[in-house]
């Protein structure tokens, strides 16, 4: 298993969502708009300037802050 | 009287299905958060008068922003729970089912977006996830009305669930990907092109050239609908208008009721801008000047809402609304403002901190043209040229830019990210497009309307009385000196506070100069009008409240004042 955080995938690249860090309502927010363990995520767009990035879970896209999105674990196949 | 709330995610049609149930018009969009306060509505079932209530949207029951809080304030009014779930995304709209099913309160879920759900390959299996959750499920297409007639059929099946969901929320989340793998079936679908093109609208170069295009079509579209219609319509109809209005005037003859319905006489005329009257001003200002921009506005808002493009733009412009203490999302509170600032002011109600929102709310109050002012900026400078036109645009952009970033370093309080759900984009429907426009249109009307008519009654009144000329006289010394304005301004400046199209009429007949009009006209701009300040105080509350006006009074003496130095001068008595 090849594991870094959200923020590093590339453009265009997938990878499963392995672990959330954060507080405790944090995670539920994430959790409650899809983003949560065992998900796929492919990544979208990342903007520049340390800017949001989108990625894209079950076929809805979410815009993430790169500091939120620094707490995301995934897992490349 | 039973009440019944709708509750459910953002952005899962609540307001939709609202409208069709109590045949109440609201304003629904395709984006989150369309919805920042409840409306309430009724509908007659079987003798039995029900209340329903649409509630703003919210993930869970525990709010992060204070539209949320308006949702689940409204939990405790309800007798039933209407759950509007997204048939397109079942998953992430079970956690708060869940939640609500925990509420001891009978429930039913409408699963909406049904046809959609089809159309992307999900299938649920509706028996199954009744079982599951121990509740009516209803699929619907608020949209179509299809299932609403089974949903209001239904609404005394809503039952308590006996499930309770005592393990934490772990055992939450487990029991929602449980339910998922048991009920909904999805249908492998390849990335296609189409995907890839929806997909540039939010990349960072591409997205970029589209918002571009997508803003600039927008106010071409404004400005060539909404002269397309004076030119075609207003026009030809007021012209018709003068003849009748004019023997009116002279039947009337002078006295104080002419004073009042018909106004001053200019060369022994009527002149619709400058005579002040309730029948030709009153009239010809709302409805000949700035109606058709308002319905051009909306018209196009209502095309560009209804995409679905707007989270996108959010998305793409973030980075610049971070530098302005905001996120992406405050690109919302600026759109709505551009037309009328009051919805403006209420949408920054989905940004998530006390700073965002005041920096929002101050933005907005202060420095974004709505229709009626950008009505006076064309009005009063239009013939003088284009030049002083964008000088005023030009100082309210900056201004725009330089208040953010000054608020953002001086005000403290978290500046969170940007975290969105980006709906599909969808195709708007001609009559949704047009009921909304329409919505819109008419709470100009009867909201811009009376005040127009007291503002003017109450200026002919106060000239009369010969109040206007003392109160010119005494700010004469200030006004010129400061502004390089004659006193008579004054009286003009607080007219537009009841109605900016009220200053226009009161500026023109002073007889200024291009550049004493492109100052007067921007100092009044960061006026908004009452109907602003009440809803800014009932956002703000008066402490915020009294610091933004603070900040308004400021920017108005320090722009007007180095407008008046780099436009007219030092000369302390220009004309003299």
């Amino acid at each position: 298993m090849n594991e870094s955080l959200l923020t590093q995938l590339r453009q265009g690249e997938e990878a499963t969502v392995v672990a959330l860090r954060g507080g405790c309502g944090f995670q539920r927010r994430l959790r409650s708009i899809g983003l949560k363990e065992g998900k796929t995520v492919r990544m979208v767009a990342k903007h520049p300037f340390a800017g949001p990035l989108v990625v894209e879970v079950d076929g809805r896209q979410i815009t993430i802050g790169r500091g939120m999105s620094q707490k995301i674990t995934v897992a490349r196949p | 009287m039973k009440t019944i709330v709708l509750m459910g995610d953002p952005n899962v049609g609540k307001s939709v299905l609202f409208s069709r149930l109590t045949g109440v018009d609201v304003i629904a969009s395709n984006y989150p958060g369309t919805t920042v306060d409840y409306s309430k509505g009724w509908i007659t079932r079987h003798e039995e008068t029900l209340e329903i209530v649409d509630a703003p949207g919210t993930y869970s029951l525990e709010p992060t922003n204070r539209a949320e809080e308006v949702a689940v304030s409204l939990l405790d009014k309800a007798d039933v729970i209407v759950n509007v779930v997204d048939a397109t995304s079942l998953e992430r709209c079970l956690l708060l089912t869940i939640e609500l099913l925990e509420q001891h309160k009978p429930v039913i879920i409408a699963l909406n977006m049904w046809d959609e759900a089809q159309h992307l390959g999900i299938h649920i299996n509706v028996r199954e996830l009744e079982n599951l959750l121990q509740v009516p499920v209803v699929p619907t297409v608020a949209i179509t009305a299809e299932g609403i007639k089974e949903l209001v059929e239904r609404l005394d099946d809503a039952r308590i669930s006996k499930r309770q969901y005592t393990g934490g929320e772990d055992q939450v989340w487990t029991e929602i990907g449980h339910i998922v793998r048991k009920v909904q079936t999805v249908a492998h679908r390849h990335h296609t092109f189409r995907d890839r093109l929806v997909d540039a609208t939010v990349k960072p170069g591409t997205g970029l050239l589209t918002a571009a295009i997508v803003l600039f079509t927008l106010f071409w579209l404004v400005r060539f609908v909404g002269e397309g219609m004076i030119g075609h319509v207003f026009d030809p109809l007021f012209s018709l208008y003068l003849k009748p209005i004019t023997t009116f005037s002279e039947w009337l003859g002078p006295g104080f009721l002419h004073d009042i319905l018909i106004g001053k006489l200019m060369d022994g005329k009527v002149d619709f801008i400058q005579s002040m009257g309730i029948l030709t001003t009153g009239l010809f200002v709302p409805f000949g000047m700035v109606l058709p921009y308002v319905i051009s506005f909306y018209l196009a808002l209502a095309v560009l809402e209804d995409t679905g493009y707007l989270p996108r733009l959010a998305t793409v412009t973030d980075n610049l609304f971070h530098r302005l203490g905001m996120h992406g999302h405050g690109i919302l509170p600026i759109l709505l403002g551009l037309g009328c600032k009051v919805p403006g002011v209420l949408s920054t109600r989905t940004l998530e901190t006390r700073k965002q929102r005041f920096i929002s709310t101050v933005l907005v109050g202060i420095t974004i043209p709505c229709t009626a002012q950008t009505a006076m900026i064309f009005g009063v400078l239009g013939h003088h040229g284009a030049k002083y036109i964008l000088i005023v645009l030009g100082t309210l952009a900056a201004v725009f830019a330089l208040l953010g970033l000054l608020l953002n370093k001086t005000i403290c309080g978290e500046c969170p990210e940007l975290f969105l759900d980006i709906p599909p984009y969808r195709r708007p429907s001609l009559r949704a497009v047009t009921k909304k426009t329409w919505m819109r249109v008419r709470s100009f009307l009867v909201e811009a309307l009376p005040l127009l008519f007291l503002g003017v009654l109450s200026a002919s009144i106060l000239d009369a009385a010969g109040f206007t000329e003392k109160l010119a006289d005494f700010a004469a010394p200030f006004m010129k000196s400061w502004f390089g304005l004659p006193g008579e301004a004054m009286p003009a400046l607080l007219s537009g506070l009841l109605r900016k199209e009220l200053a226009l009429g009161m500026l023109v007949p002073l007889n200024l100069t291009a550049t004493q009009l492109t100052i007067g006209v921007t100092v009044f701009s960061f006026f908004p009008c009452i109907a602003t300040f009440a809803v800014m105080l009932k956002e703000l509350g008066i402490r915020d409240m009294l610091k933004a006006m603070t900040l308004m009074i400021l920017t108005a003496l320090l722009i007007g004042g180095t407008l008046r130095i780099v436009l007219i001068g030092w000369n302390l008595w220009p004309g003299n």
